[in-house]
C-alpha cells in the first residue's frame, strides 16, 4: 500500500522532533476520541446482530468484526482519557458520556436496518478506516501510530467480509439488487463527513497527528469503486446534505443506541463482572 | 499443548533477582483471551517465586501469524486446526491465505465455510474429502 497521500508527505516532512512539539493534549484527547468513539458505536451496533443474523456464520462473522472494533475502540479511549488527563479511564468515557458528548462519524450511528444496509454501512467504514488506519501508521504520535498498526491489518480482514456480502447481494437477484443500491444511496450522505476537515483535523494534519481527511477521499473512493463494479451497484451523485456526528451532532438512533449500551453502569454505577 | 511462546505472544522477558517484567502483544485487539493470558502469566510467575511480578501490553511491531513457531504450527495442525498459509509479513497474505490441506486426512480440496470462527484468529474450513470441518488459523 504505497498510495502517495498529501498528508503522509505532510507528516514526514518535518523530520524528528520530539513529543513536547507534539499537538497540544487537549487537542489529541479530542481528537483520539473521534477515533474511539466511531470504532466502539459500529461494534455496539454489530453487536446487535448476534443471534438474528441470516445464518450462524454470518453471527460469527458480524460478532468478530465487532470484538475488533471493540478492542480498537478500547485502545483508543484509554489513550484518550490519558491525553485529557482528567482521571476518566475507557469505561468511564464509553458508559458515563451523554449522546451530545460522543463524536462518533454519523455513519458508525445509522440503523442496521436490513443485511444490505448492515453490510453497505460495514463497507463504507471498512474503505475508510483502512485509508485512515494506514495514514495513521505514520503519525507522529507513537502510540496512536502503534494501536493504528494494530488495527489496520484486522480491518482489511473486515473489508473482505463486507465486501465480499456487498458483491454476493449486489450482483444476487433483481430484489437483493435493488435493496442494496438503495442502502448505498440512503447512507451516501453520511459519507461526506469523513472527509470534511474542521479546524481540529486541519490542526491536527499541520502538526503531522493525523492525515488530512480530504487526502482519503481517493483511495476510499477507488477501494469502494472495485467492489462496487463488481456488485453492478451505482456510485451515487455528491450529496449537498451535510451532518457532523464528528462535532457532537446526533440524530435520535444514537441516544437510543446509547441507552441500551449504558443502562447497566448508569443503573448501578461502579457495577463489575 | 500450544504455549504462549509457541504462539509467539511473548515480546520480553526481563529477569532481576526476583523481580519479573513480562511484555505481552495481543494477537487482535479485542481478543478476550488477552486477560485470561497475562493473568495466566503472573500466576505462573508468582507461584514460582517471581515478585513483584509484571506483565504489560506490547503493541508494536504488530503481532502476525508469522510469529508463531515452527513447533507451534506443528502442535496446532496435531490439535486439527489448519496453521496459517506461509509465515510471512505481507497484505497479500491476508487477503489470498488458505489452509494448505485438511488438517485430519491431508486433502487439498477444502472449502470456507465462513471467514470468521469461534475466535477471532480463526475461519471455518471444510474438507471435500472427509467431509469433515476444521479451524483454519488466519494469516494476519
Amino acid at each position: 500500500m504505497s498510495e502517495a497521500l498529501p498528508a503522509q508527505a505532510q507528516m514526514t516532512a518535518g523530520g524528528a522532533i520530539g513529543a513536547s512539539s507534539l499537538a497540544p493534549d487537549a487537542d489529541r484527547a479530542k481528537y483520539v476520541l473521534r477515533l474511539a468513539d466511531t470504532s466502539l458505536i459500529v461494534a455496539q451496533q454489530l453487536g446487535a446482530w448476534i443471534g438474528q443474523a441470516p445464518a450462524l456464520e454470518e453471527d460469527l462473522g458480524l460478532a468478530n468484526i465487532a470484538l475488533d472494533l471493540l478492542g480498537q475502540g478500547r485502545l483508543l479511549l484509554a489513550y484518550a482519557g490519558e491525553l485529557e488527563g482528567r482521571g476518566r479511564d475507557e469505561d468511564a468515557l464509553a458508559f458515563l458520556r451523554e449522546p451530545s458528548e460522543f463524536v462518533n462519524v454519523s455513519l458508525a450511528e445509522q440503523p442496521n436496518g436490513d443485511f444490505a444496509d448492515t453490510v453497505m454501512r460495514q463497507l463504507l467504514l471498512d474503505a475508510w478506516q483502512i485509508e485512515l488506519f494506514e495514514a495513521l501508521e505514520r503519525s507522529r504520535d507513537e502510540r496512536l501510530g502503534q494501536i493504528a498498526a494494530k488495527a489496520v491489518k484486522e480491518t482489511r480482514y473486515h473489508l473482505r467480509y463486507s465486501g465480499g456480502w456487498v458483491v454476493r447481494l449486489g450482483d444476487g437477484t433483481a430484489e437483493s439488487h435493488e435493496r442494496t443500491q438503495q442502502a448505498l444511496q440512503r447512507l451516501w450522505p453520511y459519507t461526506a463527513e469523513l472527509f470534511d476537515a474542521d479546524p481540529l483535523e486541519e490542526a491536527l494534519a499541520a502538526a503531522g497527528i493525523g492525515p488530512h481527511p480530504a487526502a482519503l477521499a481517493a483511495g476510499w473512493r477507488a477501494r469502494l469503486q472495485e467492489v462496487l463494479a463488481e456488485a453492478t451497484l451505482i456510485l451515487p451523485p455528491p450529496a449537498s446534505f451535510r451532518w457532523y456526528g464528528k462535532r457532537g451532532e446526533h440524530n435520535e438512533h444514537l441516544g437510543h443506541l446509547l441507552a441500551e449500551m449504558q443502562i447497566l453502569q448508569r443503573t448501578y454505577p461502579g457495577a463489575k463482572w | 499443548m500450544l504455549s504462549l511462546h509457541d504462539l509467539g505472544v511473548i515480546r520480553s522477558l526481563e529477569v532481576e533477582g526476583n523481580r519479573v517484567r513480562v511484555g505481552v502483544t495481543p494477537t487482535y485487539s479485542g481478543c478476550p483471551a488477552t486477560e485470561v493470558i497475562k493473568g495466566s502469566i503472573a500466576q505462573a510467575l508468582r507461584s514460582s517465586g517471581f515478585e513483584p511480578v509484571e506483565v504489560f501490553d506490547v503493541l508494536s511491531p504488530a503481532w502476525s501469524s508469522a510469529d508463531l513457531t515452527a513447533e507451534g504450527r506443528a502442535k496446532l495442525e496435531a490439535y486439527g486446526i489448519a496453521p496459517p498459509e506461509e509465515p510471512v509479513h505481507s497484505v497479500r497474505a491476508l487477503t489470498g491465505g488458505r489452509p494448505r490441506h485438511c488438517p485430519q486426512c491431508r486433502s487439498a480440496d477444502v472449502e470456507c465455510i465462513s471467514e470468521f470462527g469461534s475466535t477471532p484468529c480463526k475461519a471455518l474450513y471444510r474438507c471435500r474429502s472427509c467431509r469433515e470441518p476444521f479451524d483454519y488459523f488466519k494469516c494476519l
